[in-house]
């Protein structure tokens, strides 16, 4: 460009661009490979994500069981009357299961011994044969031979076992494992599908651990966020899209409603303990509470996504209603909302599939405790689905990490459904003007 | 009465209130010469009628119940005798826990006569303000029901006030956002104001030790409580630097991919797939951090002969990176696409390269945009909380070392405050000073971020 280049041997334009074409594509094809690897290291992440935690999840939907020949004698349970359901209910259920052990393994003597032998079934083995025995009393005295939970431990070492290749013994030692051999060698043990994951509280122990508490809880949580952010969302859409008159107050209630939008989960968890609990003195752990704070975190995401849908409906439609002499009211209600109804509940599905995965401010508020129970309504202590994998995350039992990868593909699954729903709905309902 | 009963009674009320309303609408109008006579449609005189029933009594019950517990609890408080009134605030409060829980539970085995009296009288209370709640609520209900059915005449504008009704309904529904707003800068304003009066704004925002470990009795060992916030402010912004750098080149360049480069049938797949990754929730990438992410970079630091800490701040900072990118590609993509075809016709008329036109004209034109959209994107990684609580450190360390363990101002915010609590200790009131930071922090950085990315989409409209 500069003169001296030109006085000599003076290279053409053509001359200098075809110089550096080579250059330039090899720039462009770099660009592009940017890009694609960009989008690779998304899908990449995306995949390992999922293939991690249904790995690390899948087995426990299994639960292996061990068969035992119980002998269920009056004089060791201590029932001297069948008909008391007190005696039914103290009896000892887990003395005639240690002694069907004893008799399995006849060789095990000593109290440390012993005490690992009865490792090998859960701690609520007992519970499970009183339920047995108070829906059929008849059994009481015959030797049957009845299912037991494997204990968490031993259950895990048996799911790596039966994988073959590396064995994972965990907490299990050699004596153990032998027990656990000879009990698979003459078909003892079975592994069924999971059901008690499904059907229990929360629990210490992994094998007696489920997922139906924190269930329960996440739908009625779920269900105060509904019945209160939807009604109130549109109602705020509606004020601000048809009624609002351009003012510094309106500006204001927009303005707030963006913020409030960004604001981080957590300050809405300190709001629901200084303002919820603090200032109301409502108790700790209640859906209703976490329901109310969950309802003040998606109403900024309905009223947002419930204003486009309104915004879509076209003004003709308003004017027509308004021209053959129907009120605002009436136009609203009659023609705008109904036709606005599918981008709304689209909106609103959305926004609970985002409120069923906050974990944050339900910390704050006290739906970390541990509860057994499963809730029966709204004012039960409870956890949520979130929580409870949160606070299974932080328990050293090995059992627990399936367990909680179990409970994130369940999460998961809830959320693509709700998520499928909401496309559908736009899909199957949405209109075009 | 219990309250969903008496409110399911209210709804029979006003649903009556209706029907009576529209009856005697029609009544009048047959009086008057048919239902022309009326000034509104017979629905709109129920409406109005239920209104009156309903809108009154509903108010009382809300009112009522926000506030009888309190009431009650200041009312059990004075009924106590003198010396147990005279105890510290905190004993107090947990003595009158006692109580409630022995009145819930029923189990009194072991009460000292005291509290078997307080219990009594807890329940009389309980039961008067029960008692005196649903004759209120009912009261109410019926006698305003009534006022407004004996005012039904067929001149009467019940269309023009029950759609003033409906509008004031529906401001107030809008104002409730202004409410929270207000909610929140008040509840973590005062209680952040009670932590300045016991620890100087000061060492809390200069301060470099953080250990808030208080001794709760005098004579206890081990709590200092140092509330000096820099380790936290540094470790936040540590964790959200490792999460930008991951996120910004890759966020950015799929959306720049995906807008200028993919085919539609390319874009409709890769889209909606990445952002999966952003409706996953945050306990989920927590987990993944904490058991998966976490062990691997130590293996691998292990490996290369570094010592890498299992809490390291790398991990937690990649996985957020990873949840970020969905949220930068998809605020940039929206940029990007906002530039007018037109300048990109220009620069490839000139001859540029397509990467050429991107590089100096497409992306200096989305510029402000893009900032706007990283800076939100900045403000969601320092509030994040669920994968720091779980995959990095408690320990306040003041490092800039990646490999170390760092803590979060908001994993600060969830130790102090989970689990019970009394609200006069400086380490439950850190908590809501930690909050206030953090909420001045995101909201300034919002408000920047819109308004840099609202002005710009105005550029080219």
């Amino acid at each position: 460009m500069s003169s001296n280049t030109q006085s000599s041997n003076k290279p053409s334009t053509i001359d200098l661009v075809n110089k550096n074409l080579a250059k330039r594509y090899r720039a462009e094809k770099r660009f592009r490979g940017y890009g694609i690897a960009s989008i690779l290291f998304g899908l990449i992440c995306l995949v390992f994500l999922f293939t991690d935690i249904i790995g690390k999840g899948y087995t426990a939907f299994v639960q292996n069981y061990i068969q035992l020949e119980v002998q269920l004698d009056a004089d060791t349970l201590g029932i001297s009357d069948i008909n008391d359901p007190n005696q039914v209910a103290m009896a000892n259920y887990m003395g005639v299961i240690k002694r069907s052990l004893r008799e399995r393994f006849p060789e095990v003597t000593g109290r440390r011994d012993k005490r690992k032998l009865y490792a090998l079934v859960s701690n609520g083995s007992g519970f499970d044969l009183r339920k047995q025995m108070e829906a059929d009393p008849e059994i009481l005295g015959t030797t049957q031979s009845l299912w037991f939970m494997a204990d968490d431990d031993v259950d895990t070492y048996i799911k790596s076992y039966s994988k073959d290749g590396k064995v994972f013994t965990g907490r299990t030692d050699e004596m153990q494992q032998g027990w656990i051999a000879s009990l698979i060698e003459a078909d003892q043990v079975e592994s069924r599908f999971n059901t008690v994951f499904f059907q229990n509280g929360d629990s210490r122990e992994p094998e007696q651990a489920g997922i139906r508490g924190a269930i329960m809880g996440s739908l009625f949580t779920m269900l105060v966020t509904l019945l209160l952010s939807f009604p109130i969302g549109v109602a705020a859409a509606v004020y601000l899209e048809e009624y609002a008159p351009k003012n510094k107050w309106t500006d204001l209630i927009e303005v707030n409603i963006n913020n409030l939008a960004a604001v981080p989960s957590i300050i809405f968890g300190l709001l629901g303990v200084a303002i919820f609990i603090g200032m109301f003195g409502m108790p700790r752990s209640l859906p209703l509470v976490g329901g109310m704070v969950l309802t003040l975190m998606t109403l900024p995401t309905i009223i947002i996504s419930s204003r486009a849908a309104i915004k879509a409906v076209p003004p003709s439609i308003r004017e027509a209603a308004l021209g053959i002499g129907a009120s605002k009211m009436q136009m609203i209600l009659h023609h705008v909302l109904p036709l606005a109804m599918p981008g709304m509940l689209t909106g609103a599905i959305i926004g609970l599939a985002q409120a069923l995965g906050e974990t944050a401010p339900l910390l704050m508020i006290g739906m970390v405790a541990f509860i057994v129970d499963v809730p029966g309504g709204v004012t039960d202590p409870a956890t949520v689905l979130p929580v409870q994998i949160f606070l299974w995350s932080d328990s050293p039992e090995r059992a627990f990490v399936e367990r909680t990868s179990a409970a994130i593909m369940v999460l998961l699954g809830f959320l693509i459904v709700m998520n499928a729903l909401a496309v559908w709905l736009r899909k199957r309902l949405e209109r075009r003007w | 009465m219990e309250t969903s009963t008496l409110f399911a009674f209210l709804v029979i009320l006003m649903a009556a209130a209706f029907f009576l309303g529209r009856g005697r609408s029609l009544a009048q109008a047959q009086a008057a010469g048919g239902v022309r006579r009326l000034n509104s449609l017979p629905s709109y005189y129920g409406m109005l009628t239920l209104l009156w029933c309903g809108i009154p009594s509903l108010i009382v019950l809300s009112l009522w119940l926000v506030f009888d517990s309190v009431i009650i609890q200041q009312l059990l408080i004075q009924s106590l005798p003198a010396d147990i009134r005279a105890l510290a605030p905190a004993e107090l409060g947990l003595k009158v826990n006692t109580i409630e829980n022995m009145a819930l539970t029923g189990m009194t085995a072991g009460a000292a006569p005291y509290e078997l009296e307080a219990i009594n009288t807890l329940n009389q209370l309980r039961g008067t303000s029960n008692t005196a709640l649903t004759g209120l609520a009912l009261l109410i209900a019926a006698l305003a029901g009534f006022w407004g059915w004996s005012r039904i005449q067929p001149d009467l504008k019940a269309r023009n006030q029950v759609e003033g009704a409906f509008k004031f309904i529906l401001l107030a529904c809008s104002c409730l956002a202004i409410l929270t707003t207000v909610g929140i800068v008040l509840s973590v304003l005062f209680e952040s104001i009670r932590f300045f009066s016991m620890i100087p704004i000061t060492d809390f925002v200069f301060g470099t030790a953080w250990s808030p470990q208080m001794a709760i009795r005098e004579d206890q060992v081990g709590g200092s409580g140092a509330f000096g916030a820099i380790p936290l402010f540094v470790g936040t912004l540590l964790i959200s630097f490792i999460a930008m750098i991951v996120a910004v080149p890759a966020g950015l360049m799929s959306a720049i991919y995906l807008s200028e480069y993919a085919n539609s049938k390319v874009r409709g797949v890769v889209k909606p797939a990445l952002e999966i990754l952003a409706g996953i929730p945050t306990v989920v990438y927590g987990f993944f951090a904490a058991l998966t992410v976490a062990p691997m970079i130590r293996d691998t630091g292990t490996s290369m002969g570094l010592s890498v800490s299992s809490e390291s701040a790398l991990a937690a900072g990649l996985v957020m990176g990873i949840m970020i990118i969905p949220f930068v590609s998809s605020l940039s993509d929206d940029v990007i696409n906002a530039v007018p075809q037109s300048l990109r016709d220009g620069s490839l008329g000139l001859g540029s390269t397509q990467s050429e036109t991107i590089r100096q004209v497409v992306i200096p034109a989305a510029l402000p945009g893009i900032v706007g959209g990283i800076l939100l994107a900045v403000s969601r990684a320092i509030g994040e909380t669920m994968i720091v609580v779980m995959a990095a450190s408690l320990a306040a360390n003041l490092t800039a070392n990646p490999l170390e363990p760092v803590t979060t101002v908001t994993v600060q915010i969830v130790t102090l405050l989970v689990g019970d609590q009394e609200f006069d200790s400086p380490k439950t009131l850190a908590a809501f000073a930690l909050g206030l930071m953090l909420f001045i922090v995101t909201l300034g950085l919002n408000f920047i971020a819109l308004h840099v990315v609202k002005k710009y989409r105005e550029q080219y409209d």
